[in-house]
């Protein structure tokens, strides 16, 4: 059969099982556009900016594991696209990009609309291409859906010319198998080196296991929880890997870090030995390297093994999928009663995790959070964006399934959790979707209550408004004497009454509550620590999307805190 | 700090040579030389590269080559025997006094001349990259006009 390429590139969508697509249009991928337009099977969601198109297929990514498609145009679209594809890169989100590109003949003549694709993505995505002719589409789609769900996922940009998506290929078929003889991912873990394992943990009389987001990637947390059972082994899971262990288990005892439960990071610092599972030891979670976890022995279990030794020098490294890894490792694994160790740990970790002083008189940011705990007793999709409220949103929000939390970890990416919750809206339909946002980050793609409000897309934002780039200004006030630069949204970029926002009259802007119904999105403001309850439920309650704005305490800052470059146990305290 | 050569076996593709070279750019280091040619096999390439820096960055690196997806193998051979040659081309200023020397120095290296016009001669050698220093530092007092270097191959 006959195909032209933009035809090709749908049929493979088709093919690979594509529900949705996230895009914007332009010249040069017209042809793909009139193609969609007859394809009934596939769900286009025309967002706002491209930027929020990346973020969305990447949040569909994220709540389903499936891979997240995203359509852009060729220069300036695609350009805008790059920060999506580097969010997913380093948190190794599965997703395909189709840009569109100038005609081959122009290309490298500065041609309108041209930007080098490839080269700019290049760093940021797992692999990229550039289509040459129509007869090699079929293979290269093959093999980017192919490269984007295996292995350690990622990003897969395919970037093609105007010529190869109008051009005809005869004879065409969609490739069955992929075959790449440089790209064999490792998935079973070398069994003497499980043995090896085994044997170390049986050993050990401090362990722990501290799980990321290979947990989550892989669908290891059954098997994760079989072992931590029968070994009564502490779980700590880094901020990626929240919701990879039940975060309301007797055994879990929050995430360590920078701004980790003060019981994570006494046990790492203290324990004899370390079980990390699809981890990549961030300076975000060890704090100063040098000091991280002094008497431990390491076993790093991870599917990369690039990613192995690269921070923190390992004992017995496991190259694998977590998934099979574990299943092997419970099997020969040795059973282990609590003992004093466990008893120590429970010390640390007392009553709650996390905890701060409320108030009757100012919401707390915490307070809204928590409470949204208790309404949706954990059976909520949980975006963030990027800032204290998204620290807060790990701290007071238990995570109990895989896949409930969806925030930018590896690149913090402000913006980007209204369009993720989005497209984990498409994937999830059965849990409510909530975006926790920043009185800035929500403005970096604010333009995407359109997409919700016309789509009629269930996503709920709550604004914890604070006036300020909060986790700036609370550096700011931490370690620069309180010299807010640039960091009030009221005042701009220097504030003559940030050391005293009590007495700021600006107003701040926009008026959110405004802005949302003037998408046609359903809006609340809360002002009343009484009312937080009131106006969570009647946002929970609306019909489709809804912005819930809580004006919270402006000053309140984020902790337990150890400062970047401290060991895990000097924790600031408030 | 230490020398590495590192061999790579890689698709022949477009974008290949600057996803390898962007790994050891991304992390600041320089690379000293890189060749690269065709296989036997027209399907995939090989280089060779010859870079010097901090251990544990550099086995970073030879991690992360290996992940390219283009990537079919990669040789390190710091931790093998191996044969490298590199070639040069250089030309050196010719008059009635230095002639001798000149030719008898070439001599001494095994170096062939590759082409002469009145006033200058070009040698071609070909050895070790510390062969190729050294006879560079016994021509230099005559003058060099023009000096080109292939880089080390290896294998
Ligand atoms: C795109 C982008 N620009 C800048 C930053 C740096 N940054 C990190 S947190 C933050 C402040 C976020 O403020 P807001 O969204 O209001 O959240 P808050 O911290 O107040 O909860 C900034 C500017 C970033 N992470 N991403």
């Amino acid at each position: 059969m006959n195909k032209t390429g933009a035809q090709i590139v749908i049929d493979a969508m088709l093919k690979e099982d594509v529900e949705v697509v996230f895009g914007y249009p332009g010249g040069v991928v017209i042809p793909i556009f009139d193609v969609l337009y007859d394809t009934k099977e596939i769900n286009f969601i025309l967002t706002r900016h491209e930027q929020a198109a990346a973020h969305a297929a990447d949040g569909f990514a994220r709540a389903t594991g499936k891979t997240g498609v995203c359509i852009a145009t060729s220069g300036p679209g695609a350009t805008n696209i790059m920060t999506g594809l580097a969010t997913a890169y380093l948190d190794s989100i599965p997703m395909v990009a189709i840009t569109g590109q100038v005609a081959s003949p122009l290309l490298g003549t500065d041609a309108f609309q041209e930007a080098d694709i490839v080269g700019i993505s290049r760093p940021i995505t797992k692999h990229n291409f550039l289509v040459k002719s129509v007869d090699e589409l079929p293979k290269v789609l093959k093999q980017a859906f192919h490269i984007a769900n295996t292995g350690r996922p990622g990003p897969v940009l395919v970037d093609i010319p105007l010529d190869v998506s109008r051009g005809v290929m005869e004879n065409y078929s969609y490739p069955e198998e992929v075959s790449l003889r440089s790209y064999k991912p490792n998935l079973n873990g070398h069994a003497k080196q499980i043995e090896k394992a085994a044997e170390m943990i049986s050993q050990s009389k401090k362990p722990v296991i501290f799980a990321g987001g290979g947990i989550i990637h892989s669908g290891a947390d059954k098997e994760l929880k079989e072992l931590a059972e029968k070994t009564n082994i502490p779980v700590t899971t880094t901020f990626m890997g929240l919701g990879g262990f039940p975060g309301d288990h007797p055994l879990f005892i929050g995430m360590p870090g920078m701004h980790g439960a003060k019981c994570a990071n006494f046990t790492l610092q203290e324990c004899d030995l370390i079980i990390s599972v699809g981890a990549r030891f961030d300076d975000r979670v060890t704090g100063y390297v040098q000091s991280f976890a002094p008497n431990a022995s390491i076993i790093h279990m991870d599917i990369d093994p690039a990613a192995i030794s690269k921070i923190i020098k390992v004992d017995v490294p496991v190259v694998g999928d977590a998934k099979n890894i574990l299943t092997a490792l419970n099997k020969i694994i040795k059973k282990r009663k609590a003992d004093s160790w466990n008893d120590q740990v429970n010390e640390w970790k007392g009553e709650k995790l996390f905890s701060y002083t409320d108030s009757d008189s100012e919401i707390k940011p915490q307070a809204v959070i928590e409470k949204l705990y208790d309404i949706t007793k954990g059976e909520a999709l949980v975006a963030t964006e990027v800032g204290q409220h998204q620290m807060w949103a790990a701290q007071y929000f238990r995570y109990l399934k895989p896949r409930t939390l969806i925030s930018s970890g590896g690149l913090g990416t402000m913006g980007f959790g209204m369009p993720a919750a989005m497209g984990a809206a498409f994937g999830n339909r059965s849990l409510p979707v909530v975006d926790i946002a920043g009185d800035g980050s929500i403005q970096m793609n604010i333009q995407e209550l359109a997409t919700l409000a016309i789509n009629n897309i269930p996503v709920k934002v709550i604004i914890l408004n604070n006036s300020y780039l909060g986790m700036v200004r609370q550096w700011q006030q931490l370690f620069f004497n309180r010299r807010y630069s640039s960091t009030c949204l009221r005042g701009g970029s220097l504030c003559p009454v940030c050391n005293g926002p009590e007495n700021c009259t600006k107003k701040y802007i926009p008026d959110f509550v405004k802005l949302a119904e003037s998408y046609n999105v359903a809006a609340f403001r809360c002002d009343e620590p009484a009312e937080v309850e009131n106006v969570l439920r009647k946002g929970l309650e609306v019909d489709g999307p809804a912005v819930m704005e809580f004006i919270v305490s402006q000053e309140e800052n984020v902790y337990p805190m150890v400062p970047a470059g401290k060991p895990l146990d000097d924790i600031l305290e408030g | 700090m230490s020398t590495h050569t590192i061999s790579i076996l890689t698709e022949n593709h477009s974008g290949s040579l600057s996803r390898i070279a962007g790994l050891f750019s991304s992390r600041g280091y320089n690379i000293s030389t890189l060749t690269v040619a065709e296989t036997d096999d027209p399907t995939m390439s090989r280089m060779t590269i010859v870079v010097s820096g901090d251990e544990e960055i550099l086995e970073q690196i030879v991690k992360q080559l290996n992940k390219l997806i283009d990537v079919v193998k990669v040789i390190d051979f710091n931790d093998m025997p191996k044969i490298e040659r590199e070639l040069l081309l250089v030309t050196v200023d010719l008059n009635r006094a230095s002639r001798h020397e000149v030719v008898e120095t070439a001599n001494l290296f095994n170096a062939t001349v590759a082409g002469v016009t009145p006033s200058s001669v070009t040698f071609e050698f070909s050895g070790e990259r510390e062969r190729v220093d050294d006879f560079m530092t016994m021509l230099k007092p005559y003058g060099i006009r023009d000096v080109v270097r292939s880089g080390a191959v290896a294998i």
